[in-house]
Protein backbone atom coordinates (compact mmCIF):
# COMPACT_ATOMS: atom_id res chain seq x y z
CA UNK A 1 0.00 0.00 0.00
CA UNK A 2 2.72 2.94 1.10
CA UNK A 3 5.02 0.91 -2.30
CA UNK A 4 1.80 1.77 -4.21
CA UNK A 5 1.36 5.49 -3.20
CA UNK A 6 5.15 6.08 -3.99
CA UNK A 7 4.63 4.55 -7.31
CA UNK A 8 2.19 7.66 -8.15
CA UNK A 9 3.03 10.66 -9.94
CA UNK A 10 2.42 13.86 -7.71
CA UNK A 11 -1.03 15.06 -8.42
CA UNK A 12 1.12 18.42 -10.15
CA UNK A 13 2.66 16.47 -13.21
CA UNK A 14 -0.30 16.18 -15.46
CA UNK A 15 -1.61 19.82 -15.21
CA UNK A 16 2.66 20.43 -15.89
CA UNK A 17 2.43 18.45 -19.02
CA UNK A 18 -1.03 19.96 -20.37
CA UNK A 19 0.39 23.51 -19.26
CA UNK A 20 1.94 24.18 -22.86
CA UNK A 21 -1.69 22.99 -24.02
CA UNK A 22 -3.70 24.91 -21.98
CA UNK A 23 -1.67 27.92 -22.26
CA UNK A 24 -1.93 27.66 -26.05
CA UNK A 25 -5.93 26.88 -25.99
CA UNK A 26 -6.57 30.19 -24.08
CA UNK A 27 -4.36 32.66 -25.98
CA UNK A 28 -5.14 31.35 -29.26
CA UNK A 29 -8.69 29.73 -28.80
CA UNK A 30 -10.75 31.31 -25.98
CA UNK A 31 -9.04 35.04 -26.19
CA UNK A 32 -9.93 35.36 -29.98
CA UNK A 33 -13.15 33.90 -29.40
CA UNK A 34 -13.77 36.23 -26.92
CA UNK A 35 -12.38 39.29 -28.57
CA UNK A 36 -13.96 38.62 -32.05
CA UNK A 37 -17.59 38.58 -29.65
CA UNK A 38 -16.28 41.95 -27.49
CA UNK A 39 -15.57 43.83 -31.07
CA UNK A 40 -18.86 42.32 -32.82
CA UNK A 41 -20.57 44.22 -30.05
CA UNK A 42 -18.87 47.74 -30.67
CA UNK A 43 -18.50 50.31 -32.80
CA UNK A 44 -16.47 53.25 -34.20
CA UNK A 45 -17.51 56.87 -34.44
CA UNK A 46 -15.33 58.60 -36.74
CA UNK A 47 -15.67 62.92 -35.09
CA UNK A 48 -15.28 65.99 -37.52
CA UNK A 49 -12.99 65.17 -40.11
CA UNK A 50 -11.32 61.92 -38.29
CA UNK A 51 -8.04 63.52 -37.98
CA UNK A 52 -6.16 63.24 -34.42
CA UNK A 53 -6.45 60.64 -31.77
CA UNK A 54 -9.65 61.69 -30.15
CA UNK A 55 -11.43 61.53 -33.52
CA UNK A 56 -12.09 58.07 -33.61
CA UNK A 57 -14.34 57.07 -30.33
CA UNK A 58 -14.95 53.48 -30.11
CA UNK A 59 -18.42 53.02 -28.64
CA UNK A 60 -20.71 50.02 -27.36
CA UNK A 61 -23.20 49.36 -30.20
CA UNK A 62 -25.50 46.53 -28.59
CA UNK A 63 -26.44 44.26 -31.84
CA UNK A 64 -26.49 46.98 -34.70
CA UNK A 65 -23.51 45.35 -36.24
CA UNK A 66 -25.39 41.95 -36.32
CA UNK A 67 -28.94 43.71 -37.45
CA UNK A 68 -26.50 45.37 -40.29
CA UNK A 69 -24.74 42.11 -41.15
CA UNK A 70 -28.42 40.31 -41.63
CA UNK A 71 -29.62 43.21 -43.31
CA UNK A 72 -26.26 43.44 -46.21
CA UNK A 73 -27.49 42.07 -49.31
CA UNK A 74 -24.16 41.24 -50.15
CA UNK A 75 -23.35 38.78 -47.27
CA UNK A 76 -26.89 37.05 -48.40
CA UNK A 77 -25.04 37.05 -51.89
CA UNK A 78 -22.22 35.24 -50.48
CA UNK A 79 -23.79 32.99 -48.62
CA UNK A 80 -26.34 32.49 -51.17
CA UNK A 81 -23.08 31.22 -54.01
CA UNK A 82 -21.36 29.22 -51.02
CA UNK A 83 -24.44 27.31 -50.65
CA UNK A 84 -24.63 26.70 -54.62
CA UNK A 85 -20.84 25.61 -54.64
CA UNK A 86 -21.21 23.00 -51.17
CA UNK A 87 -24.85 21.80 -53.20
CA UNK A 88 -22.13 20.87 -56.47
CA UNK A 89 -19.20 19.95 -54.55
CA UNK A 90 -20.14 17.87 -51.28
CA UNK A 91 -22.57 14.99 -52.69
CA UNK A 92 -19.78 14.70 -55.77
CA UNK A 93 -17.14 14.54 -53.15
CA UNK A 94 -18.44 12.18 -50.59
CA UNK A 95 -20.59 10.44 -53.84
CA UNK A 96 -17.26 9.75 -55.61
CA UNK A 97 -15.09 8.91 -52.32
CA UNK A 98 -17.47 6.06 -51.30
CA UNK A 99 -17.65 4.89 -55.44
CA UNK A 100 -13.71 4.37 -55.25
CA UNK A 101 -13.91 3.25 -51.59
CA UNK A 102 -15.39 0.47 -52.41
CA UNK A 103 -14.25 -0.09 -55.87
CA UNK A 104 -10.77 -0.31 -53.70
CA UNK A 105 -12.55 -2.81 -51.86
CA UNK A 106 -13.48 -4.88 -54.44
CA UNK A 107 -11.09 -7.82 -54.44
CA UNK A 108 -11.49 -8.16 -58.11
CA UNK A 109 -10.19 -4.86 -59.83
CA UNK A 110 -6.69 -4.19 -60.87
CA UNK A 111 -4.77 -1.76 -59.91
CA UNK A 112 -5.77 -0.81 -56.38
CA UNK A 113 -3.13 0.18 -54.82
CA UNK A 114 -1.44 2.61 -57.88
CA UNK A 115 -4.87 4.31 -58.06
CA UNK A 116 -5.03 4.44 -53.98
CA UNK A 117 -1.91 6.81 -53.86
CA UNK A 118 -3.12 8.50 -57.04
CA UNK A 119 -6.15 9.72 -55.98
CA UNK A 120 -5.09 10.48 -52.42
CA UNK A 121 -1.91 12.59 -53.61
CA UNK A 122 -4.20 15.74 -53.91
CA UNK A 123 -4.05 16.12 -49.92
CA UNK A 124 -0.25 16.81 -49.76
CA UNK A 125 -0.83 19.65 -52.55
CA UNK A 126 -1.98 23.25 -50.94
CA UNK A 127 -5.26 24.72 -52.26
CA UNK A 128 -3.62 28.00 -53.65
CA UNK A 129 -1.20 25.53 -55.47
CA UNK A 130 -4.49 23.32 -56.90
CA UNK A 131 -6.47 26.33 -57.59
CA UNK A 132 -3.47 28.16 -59.56
CA UNK A 133 -2.68 24.90 -61.65
CA UNK A 134 -6.50 24.36 -62.20
CA UNK A 135 -7.07 28.37 -62.64
CA UNK A 136 -4.49 27.84 -65.67
CA UNK A 137 -5.97 25.05 -67.19
CA UNK A 138 -9.20 26.36 -67.67
CA UNK A 139 -7.76 29.78 -69.67
CA UNK A 140 -8.54 28.72 -73.11
CA UNK A 141 -5.77 27.66 -75.12
CA UNK A 142 -3.75 26.28 -71.81
CA UNK A 143 -5.83 23.82 -70.44
CA UNK A 144 -5.98 19.81 -72.46
CA UNK A 145 -9.62 19.62 -73.34
CA UNK A 146 -9.54 23.53 -74.39
CA UNK A 147 -6.59 22.82 -77.10
CA UNK A 148 -7.91 20.34 -78.26
CA UNK A 149 -11.71 22.17 -79.14
CA UNK A 150 -9.59 24.85 -80.29
CA UNK A 151 -8.02 22.65 -81.99
CA UNK A 152 -10.76 20.72 -83.89
CA UNK A 153 -12.24 24.17 -84.79
CA UNK A 154 -14.62 24.77 -81.48
CA UNK A 155 -14.85 27.75 -79.46
CA UNK A 156 -13.07 27.15 -76.43
CA UNK A 157 -15.32 26.46 -73.25
CA UNK A 158 -15.40 29.76 -71.26
CA UNK A 159 -14.92 28.09 -67.68
CA UNK A 160 -14.63 31.20 -65.54
CA UNK A 161 -17.88 32.79 -66.51
CA UNK A 162 -20.28 33.93 -64.17
CA UNK A 163 -22.41 30.08 -63.81
CA UNK A 164 -19.70 27.94 -65.04
CA UNK A 165 -17.14 29.42 -62.31
CA UNK A 166 -19.30 27.60 -59.50
CA UNK A 167 -18.17 24.24 -61.74
CA UNK A 168 -14.68 25.55 -61.54
CA UNK A 169 -14.07 26.50 -57.64
CA UNK A 170 -15.85 23.31 -56.94
CA UNK A 171 -13.95 21.45 -59.07
CA UNK A 172 -10.52 22.13 -57.74
CA UNK A 173 -11.74 21.19 -54.17
CA UNK A 174 -13.46 17.77 -55.40
CA UNK A 175 -10.07 17.14 -56.86
CA UNK A 176 -8.09 18.25 -53.42
CA UNK A 177 -11.00 16.57 -51.33
CA UNK A 178 -12.00 13.09 -52.62
CA UNK A 179 -8.61 11.60 -51.77
CA UNK A 180 -8.76 11.90 -48.32
CA UNK A 181 -12.33 11.39 -47.73
CA UNK A 182 -12.25 8.23 -50.07
CA UNK A 183 -9.15 7.20 -47.66
CA UNK A 184 -11.60 8.16 -44.49
CA UNK A 185 -13.88 5.61 -45.77
CA UNK A 186 -11.74 3.23 -47.22
CA UNK A 187 -9.85 2.64 -43.66
CA UNK A 188 -13.47 2.38 -42.01
CA UNK A 189 -14.20 -0.76 -44.25
CA UNK A 190 -11.04 -2.09 -43.75
CA UNK A 191 -12.42 -2.40 -40.31
CA UNK A 192 -15.32 -4.36 -41.35
CA UNK A 193 -15.25 -7.90 -40.19
CA UNK A 194 -15.21 -9.96 -43.09
CA UNK A 195 -16.90 -13.08 -41.62
CA UNK A 196 -19.97 -10.75 -42.86
CA UNK A 197 -19.13 -10.60 -46.51
CA UNK A 198 -18.23 -13.70 -46.81
CA UNK A 199 -21.93 -15.43 -45.33
CA UNK A 200 -23.84 -13.05 -47.62
CA UNK A 201 -21.39 -14.30 -50.86
CA UNK A 202 -22.10 -18.17 -49.69
CA UNK A 203 -25.97 -17.29 -49.45
CA UNK A 204 -25.64 -15.97 -52.76
CA UNK A 205 -25.33 -12.03 -52.90
CA UNK A 206 -23.79 -10.17 -55.49
CA UNK A 207 -20.88 -7.47 -54.91
CA UNK A 208 -23.80 -4.77 -55.81
CA UNK A 209 -26.10 -6.34 -53.17
CA UNK A 210 -23.12 -6.93 -50.44
CA UNK A 211 -21.65 -2.74 -51.35
CA UNK A 212 -25.68 -2.01 -50.63
CA UNK A 213 -26.99 -4.04 -48.09
CA UNK A 214 -23.74 -4.17 -45.44
CA UNK A 215 -21.10 -2.01 -46.67
CA UNK A 216 -22.58 1.34 -47.39
CA UNK A 217 -24.89 0.59 -43.76
CA UNK A 218 -21.54 -0.13 -42.10
CA UNK A 219 -20.24 2.77 -43.31
CA UNK A 220 -22.93 5.11 -41.87
CA UNK A 221 -20.29 6.96 -39.21
CA UNK A 222 -17.78 7.58 -41.33
CA UNK A 223 -19.70 9.42 -43.76
CA UNK A 224 -21.91 11.46 -41.27
CA UNK A 225 -18.08 12.15 -39.87
CA UNK A 226 -16.30 13.13 -43.52
CA UNK A 227 -20.30 15.04 -44.39
CA UNK A 228 -19.98 17.51 -41.06
CA UNK A 229 -16.07 17.83 -41.84
CA UNK A 230 -17.11 18.89 -45.62
CA UNK A 231 -19.37 21.22 -44.12
CA UNK A 232 -17.16 22.96 -42.18
CA UNK A 233 -14.56 23.26 -44.85
CA UNK A 234 -17.57 24.13 -47.32
CA UNK A 235 -18.47 27.27 -45.35
CA UNK A 236 -15.14 28.81 -44.69
CA UNK A 237 -13.94 28.51 -48.22
CA UNK A 238 -11.42 31.13 -49.38
CA UNK A 239 -8.13 29.90 -50.44
CA UNK A 240 -9.69 28.44 -54.10
CA UNK A 241 -11.42 31.82 -55.05
CA UNK A 242 -9.21 34.31 -53.88
CA UNK A 243 -6.38 32.42 -55.85
CA UNK A 244 -8.73 32.13 -59.02
CA UNK A 245 -9.33 35.47 -59.09
CA UNK A 246 -6.34 37.26 -60.89
CA UNK A 247 -7.49 35.17 -63.89
CA UNK A 248 -10.96 36.07 -64.18
CA UNK A 249 -13.61 38.96 -63.30
CA UNK A 250 -15.95 36.26 -62.71
CA UNK A 251 -14.83 36.21 -58.94
CA UNK A 252 -15.83 39.90 -57.02
CA UNK A 253 -13.72 40.48 -53.56
CA UNK A 254 -16.67 39.24 -51.87
CA UNK A 255 -17.77 36.18 -53.73
CA UNK A 256 -17.62 33.72 -50.28
CA UNK A 257 -18.87 35.01 -46.46
CA UNK A 258 -14.93 34.89 -45.34
CA UNK A 259 -13.75 36.44 -48.78
CA UNK A 260 -16.23 39.53 -47.65
CA UNK A 261 -15.54 39.19 -43.78
CA UNK A 262 -11.48 39.61 -44.80
CA UNK A 263 -12.62 42.24 -47.11
CA UNK A 264 -14.55 44.37 -44.35
CA UNK A 265 -11.77 43.51 -42.32
CA UNK A 266 -8.85 44.84 -43.79
CA UNK A 267 -9.66 46.20 -47.00
CA UNK A 268 -12.47 48.72 -45.61
CA UNK A 269 -11.00 48.35 -42.18
CA UNK A 270 -14.35 48.18 -40.48
CA UNK A 271 -13.62 45.28 -37.88
CA UNK A 272 -16.47 45.28 -36.05
CA UNK A 273 -18.72 44.29 -38.74
CA UNK A 274 -16.16 41.94 -39.86
CA UNK A 275 -15.96 40.48 -36.36
CA UNK A 276 -19.89 40.03 -36.26
CA UNK A 277 -20.32 38.64 -39.78
CA UNK A 278 -17.56 36.06 -38.19
CA UNK A 279 -19.58 35.38 -35.48
CA UNK A 280 -22.70 34.63 -37.64
CA UNK A 281 -20.65 32.38 -39.78
CA UNK A 282 -19.32 30.24 -37.46
CA UNK A 283 -22.57 29.91 -35.28
CA UNK A 284 -23.84 28.70 -38.81
CA UNK A 285 -21.51 26.35 -38.86
CA UNK A 286 -21.98 25.23 -35.56
CA UNK A 287 -25.20 25.29 -35.78
CA UNK A 288 -25.66 22.90 -39.30
CA UNK A 289 -23.19 20.84 -38.20
CA UNK A 290 -24.89 20.11 -34.99
CA UNK A 291 -28.23 20.19 -36.01
CA UNK A 292 -27.01 17.55 -38.55
CA UNK A 293 -25.87 15.48 -36.04
CA UNK A 294 -28.82 15.26 -34.01
CA UNK A 295 -31.01 14.71 -37.28
CA UNK A 296 -28.86 11.57 -37.94
CA UNK A 297 -28.99 10.83 -34.25
CA UNK A 298 -32.82 10.50 -33.94
CA UNK A 299 -33.16 9.00 -36.88
CA UNK A 300 -31.10 6.48 -36.04
CA UNK A 301 -32.71 5.88 -32.84
CA UNK A 302 -35.77 6.19 -34.34
CA UNK A 303 -34.77 3.25 -36.30
CA UNK A 304 -33.85 1.08 -33.07
CA UNK A 305 -37.22 1.74 -31.01
CA UNK B 1 -11.72 -16.57 -66.32
CA UNK B 2 -12.94 -14.18 -69.08
CA UNK B 3 -15.82 -13.92 -66.88
CA UNK B 4 -14.30 -12.72 -63.66
CA UNK B 5 -11.93 -10.73 -66.19
CA UNK B 6 -15.09 -9.09 -67.73
CA UNK B 7 -16.05 -8.52 -64.16
CA UNK B 8 -12.65 -6.82 -63.54
CA UNK B 9 -12.64 -4.61 -66.36
CA UNK B 10 -15.71 -1.82 -65.22
CA UNK B 11 -13.94 -0.94 -61.36
CA UNK B 12 -10.56 -1.04 -62.82
CA UNK B 13 -11.49 1.76 -65.43
CA UNK B 14 -12.97 3.70 -62.83
CA UNK B 15 -10.07 3.75 -60.29
CA UNK B 16 -7.71 4.26 -63.48
CA UNK B 17 -10.48 7.43 -64.48
CA UNK B 18 -10.04 8.52 -60.83
CA UNK B 19 -6.35 8.46 -60.97
CA UNK B 20 -6.05 9.60 -64.23
CA UNK B 21 -7.95 12.83 -62.73
CA UNK B 22 -5.74 13.09 -60.01
CA UNK B 23 -2.72 12.86 -61.72
CA UNK B 24 -4.18 15.13 -64.49
CA UNK B 25 -2.85 18.67 -63.18
CA UNK B 26 0.51 17.25 -62.19
CA UNK B 27 1.23 15.91 -65.48
CA UNK B 28 0.11 19.30 -66.63
CA UNK B 29 2.50 21.59 -64.45
CA UNK B 30 5.63 19.04 -65.47
CA UNK B 31 5.32 20.00 -68.77
CA UNK B 32 4.19 23.12 -68.24
CA UNK B 33 6.93 24.59 -66.54
CA UNK B 34 9.35 23.56 -69.40
CA UNK B 35 7.77 26.18 -71.36
CA UNK B 36 8.38 29.67 -72.46
CA UNK B 37 5.30 32.13 -72.16
CA UNK B 38 4.47 31.91 -75.71
CA UNK B 39 4.30 28.17 -75.57
CA UNK B 40 1.85 28.10 -72.67
CA UNK B 41 -0.43 29.67 -74.31
CA UNK B 42 -0.18 28.29 -78.06
CA UNK B 43 1.41 24.90 -77.86
CA UNK B 44 -0.41 21.77 -77.05
CA UNK B 45 -1.02 21.30 -73.45
CA UNK B 46 0.86 18.32 -72.48
CA UNK B 47 3.94 18.88 -75.27
CA UNK B 48 7.01 19.48 -73.68
CA UNK B 49 8.68 22.80 -74.06
CA UNK B 50 12.00 24.26 -74.45
CA UNK B 51 12.50 26.50 -71.24
CA UNK B 52 12.87 24.35 -68.41
CA UNK B 53 16.26 25.67 -67.11
CA UNK B 54 15.64 29.33 -68.25
CA UNK B 55 12.21 29.40 -66.33
CA UNK B 56 14.67 27.59 -63.26
CA UNK B 57 17.01 30.34 -63.72
CA UNK B 58 14.50 33.08 -63.90
CA UNK B 59 12.30 31.86 -61.06
CA UNK B 60 15.68 32.03 -58.86
CA UNK B 61 16.89 35.32 -60.17
CA UNK B 62 13.39 36.26 -59.76
CA UNK B 63 13.51 39.67 -56.74
CA UNK B 64 17.03 38.44 -56.29
CA UNK B 65 16.20 34.64 -55.23
CA UNK B 66 13.19 35.56 -53.18
CA UNK B 67 11.58 32.72 -54.67
CA UNK B 68 14.01 30.36 -52.40
CA UNK B 69 13.54 32.73 -49.46
CA UNK B 70 9.82 31.67 -49.37
CA UNK B 71 10.30 27.53 -49.81
CA UNK B 72 12.55 27.65 -46.59
CA UNK B 73 10.14 30.15 -44.89
CA UNK B 74 7.50 27.39 -45.39
CA UNK B 75 9.88 24.31 -44.24
CA UNK B 76 10.03 26.58 -41.72
CA UNK B 77 6.39 27.48 -40.91
CA UNK B 78 5.37 24.01 -41.67
CA UNK B 79 8.38 22.35 -40.36
CA UNK B 80 9.01 23.91 -36.98
CA UNK B 81 5.57 24.39 -36.56
CA UNK B 82 4.40 20.87 -37.00
CA UNK B 83 7.38 19.48 -34.83
CA UNK B 84 6.22 21.63 -31.72
CA UNK B 85 3.01 20.89 -32.23
CA UNK B 86 3.65 17.69 -32.23
CA UNK B 87 5.85 17.97 -28.85
CA UNK B 88 2.70 19.42 -27.09
CA UNK B 89 0.14 17.17 -28.51
CA UNK B 90 2.56 14.28 -27.73
CA UNK B 91 2.80 15.70 -24.42
CA UNK B 92 -0.69 16.58 -24.02
CA UNK B 93 -2.29 13.11 -25.30
CA UNK B 94 -0.13 10.93 -23.27
CA UNK B 95 -0.89 13.00 -19.81
CA UNK B 96 -4.81 12.84 -21.02
CA UNK B 97 -4.16 9.05 -21.34
CA UNK B 98 -2.59 7.76 -18.96
CA UNK B 99 -2.71 9.84 -15.84
CA UNK B 100 -6.29 10.11 -13.49
CA UNK B 101 -6.56 13.55 -11.70
CA UNK B 102 -9.32 15.96 -11.32
CA UNK B 103 -10.73 17.45 -14.47
CA UNK B 104 -9.12 15.39 -16.92
CA UNK B 105 -12.68 15.03 -18.70
CA UNK B 106 -13.34 18.31 -18.74
CA UNK B 107 -10.18 19.52 -20.02
CA UNK B 108 -10.08 16.92 -23.02
CA UNK B 109 -13.58 18.06 -23.81
CA UNK B 110 -12.58 21.51 -24.08
CA UNK B 111 -9.61 20.61 -26.28
CA UNK B 112 -11.56 18.74 -28.40
CA UNK B 113 -14.13 21.10 -28.94
CA UNK B 114 -11.46 23.10 -30.56
CA UNK B 115 -11.79 20.90 -33.42
CA UNK B 116 -15.34 22.84 -34.27
CA UNK B 117 -14.35 26.15 -33.98
CA UNK B 118 -13.91 27.50 -37.54
CA UNK B 119 -10.65 29.13 -38.13
CA UNK B 120 -12.70 32.33 -38.98
CA UNK B 121 -13.57 33.19 -35.99
CA UNK B 122 -9.69 32.94 -34.84
CA UNK B 123 -8.27 34.51 -37.60
CA UNK B 124 -9.04 38.13 -37.36
CA UNK B 125 -8.62 38.90 -33.45
CA UNK B 126 -5.74 36.52 -33.51
CA UNK B 127 -4.39 39.66 -36.19
CA UNK B 128 -5.38 42.16 -33.98
CA UNK B 129 -3.79 40.30 -30.45
CA UNK B 130 -0.53 39.93 -32.00
CA UNK B 131 -0.65 43.48 -33.69
CA UNK B 132 -1.26 44.36 -29.85
CA UNK B 133 2.08 42.79 -28.89
CA UNK B 134 3.93 44.16 -32.28
CA UNK B 135 4.48 40.42 -33.60
CA UNK B 136 2.49 40.81 -36.89
CA UNK B 137 4.79 40.63 -40.26
CA UNK B 138 7.24 38.26 -38.03
CA UNK B 139 7.91 34.67 -38.57
CA UNK B 140 5.97 34.11 -35.03
CA UNK B 141 2.93 35.40 -36.28
CA UNK B 142 2.60 32.18 -38.34
CA UNK B 143 4.31 30.24 -36.05
CA UNK B 144 2.51 30.74 -32.73
CA UNK B 145 -0.85 29.74 -34.06
CA UNK B 146 0.05 26.89 -35.75
CA UNK B 147 1.50 24.93 -32.44
CA UNK B 148 -1.75 24.21 -30.93
CA UNK B 149 -3.97 21.33 -32.83
CA UNK B 150 -6.94 19.78 -31.18
CA UNK B 151 -7.09 17.42 -33.34
CA UNK B 152 -3.13 16.09 -32.97
CA UNK B 153 -3.96 16.30 -29.07
CA UNK B 154 -6.73 13.82 -30.00
CA UNK B 155 -4.74 11.35 -32.36
CA UNK B 156 -2.17 11.35 -29.99
CA UNK B 157 -4.45 10.44 -27.16
CA UNK B 158 -5.98 7.97 -28.85
CA UNK B 159 -2.45 6.23 -29.65
CA UNK B 160 -1.02 6.69 -25.91
CA UNK B 161 -3.78 4.72 -25.13
CA UNK B 162 -3.17 1.98 -27.48
CA UNK B 163 0.45 1.89 -27.70
CA UNK B 164 2.25 2.76 -24.57
CA UNK B 165 2.10 -0.12 -22.02
CA UNK B 166 0.61 0.79 -18.08
CA UNK B 167 3.81 -2.36 -17.17
CA UNK B 168 6.59 0.00 -18.80
CA UNK B 169 5.45 3.09 -16.97
CA UNK B 170 4.99 1.11 -13.82
CA UNK B 171 8.39 -0.20 -14.10
CA UNK B 172 10.18 2.73 -14.93
CA UNK B 173 8.27 4.44 -11.91
CA UNK B 174 9.63 1.54 -9.31
CA UNK B 175 13.17 2.41 -10.76
CA UNK B 176 12.69 5.89 -9.66
CA UNK B 177 12.35 7.50 -13.06
CA UNK B 178 10.73 10.81 -12.60
CA UNK B 179 7.74 11.48 -14.77
CA UNK B 180 9.29 13.78 -17.46
CA UNK B 181 12.29 11.16 -17.99
CA UNK B 182 9.13 8.66 -18.38
CA UNK B 183 7.46 10.45 -20.62
CA UNK B 184 10.70 10.83 -22.71
CA UNK B 185 12.14 7.30 -22.39
CA UNK B 186 8.94 5.37 -22.64
CA UNK B 187 6.15 6.84 -23.77
CA UNK B 188 7.41 8.75 -26.61
CA UNK B 189 9.95 5.77 -27.92
CA UNK B 190 6.51 3.49 -27.95
CA UNK B 191 4.50 6.65 -29.77
CA UNK B 192 7.12 7.15 -31.96
CA UNK B 193 4.98 5.74 -35.20
CA UNK B 194 1.77 7.82 -33.90
CA UNK B 195 3.70 11.05 -33.82
CA UNK B 196 5.05 10.85 -36.75
CA UNK B 197 1.29 10.64 -38.28
CA UNK B 198 0.67 13.81 -36.17
CA UNK B 199 3.59 15.52 -37.29
CA UNK B 200 2.67 14.33 -41.08
CA UNK B 201 -0.97 15.61 -41.14
CA UNK B 202 0.12 18.98 -38.98
CA UNK B 203 2.77 19.93 -41.71
CA UNK B 204 -0.14 19.76 -43.98
CA UNK B 205 -2.52 21.54 -42.60
CA UNK B 206 -0.18 24.53 -41.94
CA UNK B 207 1.58 24.13 -45.10
CA UNK B 208 -1.97 24.18 -46.57
CA UNK B 209 -3.20 27.02 -44.65
CA UNK B 210 -3.31 29.99 -46.80
CA UNK B 211 -5.81 32.84 -44.64
CA UNK B 212 -3.06 33.24 -41.65
CA UNK B 213 -0.05 33.88 -43.37
CA UNK B 214 -2.06 35.77 -45.76
CA UNK B 215 -3.16 38.34 -42.90
CA UNK B 216 -0.43 37.98 -40.72
CA UNK B 217 2.42 39.32 -43.28
CA UNK B 218 3.34 42.32 -44.77
CA UNK B 219 7.08 41.51 -46.58
CA UNK B 220 7.39 39.30 -48.59
CA UNK B 221 10.56 38.16 -47.48
CA UNK B 222 8.37 36.93 -44.98
CA UNK B 223 6.32 35.09 -46.82
CA UNK B 224 5.34 31.45 -47.43
CA UNK B 225 5.74 29.88 -51.26
CA UNK B 226 1.83 29.48 -50.91
CA UNK B 227 1.25 33.81 -50.46
CA UNK B 228 4.78 34.47 -52.44
CA UNK B 229 3.12 32.87 -55.65
CA UNK B 230 -0.04 34.02 -55.22
CA UNK B 231 1.30 37.42 -55.04
CA UNK B 232 3.69 36.47 -58.08
CA UNK B 233 0.19 35.18 -60.26
CA UNK B 234 -1.85 38.78 -59.09
CA UNK B 235 0.97 40.85 -60.86
CA UNK B 236 0.89 38.72 -64.15
CA UNK B 237 -2.35 40.53 -64.56
CA UNK B 238 0.41 43.21 -65.67
CA UNK B 239 3.05 41.54 -65.98
CA UNK B 240 2.25 38.30 -68.15
CA UNK B 241 5.98 37.15 -68.17
CA UNK B 242 5.63 35.98 -64.12
CA UNK B 243 2.68 33.46 -65.49
CA UNK B 244 5.39 30.70 -66.88
CA UNK B 245 7.77 31.81 -62.98
CA UNK B 246 4.23 31.27 -61.33
CA UNK B 247 3.51 27.44 -62.74
CA UNK B 248 7.72 26.68 -62.05
CA UNK B 249 7.21 27.64 -59.07
CA UNK B 250 4.04 26.20 -58.13
CA UNK B 251 5.78 22.79 -59.61
CA UNK B 252 9.26 23.24 -57.46
CA UNK B 253 6.99 23.58 -54.43
CA UNK B 254 4.80 20.30 -54.61
CA UNK B 255 7.62 18.15 -55.75
CA UNK B 256 9.29 18.11 -52.16
CA UNK B 257 5.71 17.44 -50.64
CA UNK B 258 4.90 14.42 -53.28
CA UNK B 259 8.14 12.99 -52.44
CA UNK B 260 7.70 12.99 -48.76
CA UNK B 261 4.09 11.88 -49.06
CA UNK B 262 4.61 8.66 -51.61
CA UNK B 263 7.85 7.85 -49.36
CA UNK B 264 6.21 8.31 -45.92
CA UNK B 265 2.91 6.48 -47.52
CA UNK B 266 2.21 4.03 -44.42
CA UNK B 267 3.00 6.79 -41.91
CA UNK B 268 -0.47 8.32 -43.25
CA UNK B 269 -2.44 5.91 -40.85
CA UNK B 270 -5.87 7.72 -41.09
CA UNK B 271 -7.71 4.45 -39.23
CA UNK B 272 -6.52 6.68 -36.56
CA UNK B 273 -8.65 9.61 -37.58
CA UNK B 274 -11.69 7.63 -36.88
CA UNK B 275 -10.85 5.97 -33.91
CA UNK B 276 -10.16 3.29 -35.26
CA UNK B 277 -7.71 2.74 -32.57
CA UNK B 278 -9.68 1.70 -29.70
CA UNK B 279 -8.00 3.22 -26.70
Amino acid sequence: MRQRSRRTAPISVPYAFLCPAIVLFALFMVVPIGYTVYLSLRRVKVNGLGLGAAARIEYWAGFANYRQVFADGEFWHSALRVLIYGCLLVPAMLGLALLFALLLDLPRARARRFSRVAIFMPYAVPAVIASLMWGFMYLPSVGPGQYLLTAAGHRPIDLLGPTSIYFSVANIALWGGTGFNMVVLFTALRAVPSELYEAARIDGATEWQIAWRIKIPMLTPALIMTFVFSLIATLQVFSEPTTLRPLTNSLPSNWTPLMKIYQDAFARDDIHMAAAASVVLAAATLVLSFGFLRLVQRRAFGAES
Amino acid sequence: MTAARRAAFLPTVALLAGALYCLLPIVWVVTAATKTNGELFRTFTLAPGTALFDNLADLSQYQSGIYWQWILNTALYAGAGALLSTAVSGISGYTLAKYRFPGRGVVFNVLLAGVLVPAVVLAIPQYLLLAGLHLTDTYWSVLLPSILSPYGIYLARIYAAAAVPDSLVEAARTDGAGDLRIFRSVAVPSMLPGLVTVFLFQFVAIWNNFLLPYIMLTSDDKFPVTVGLYTMLKQGNTTPVLYTLVVTGALLSIAPLVLLFLTLQRYWRVDLLSGAVKG
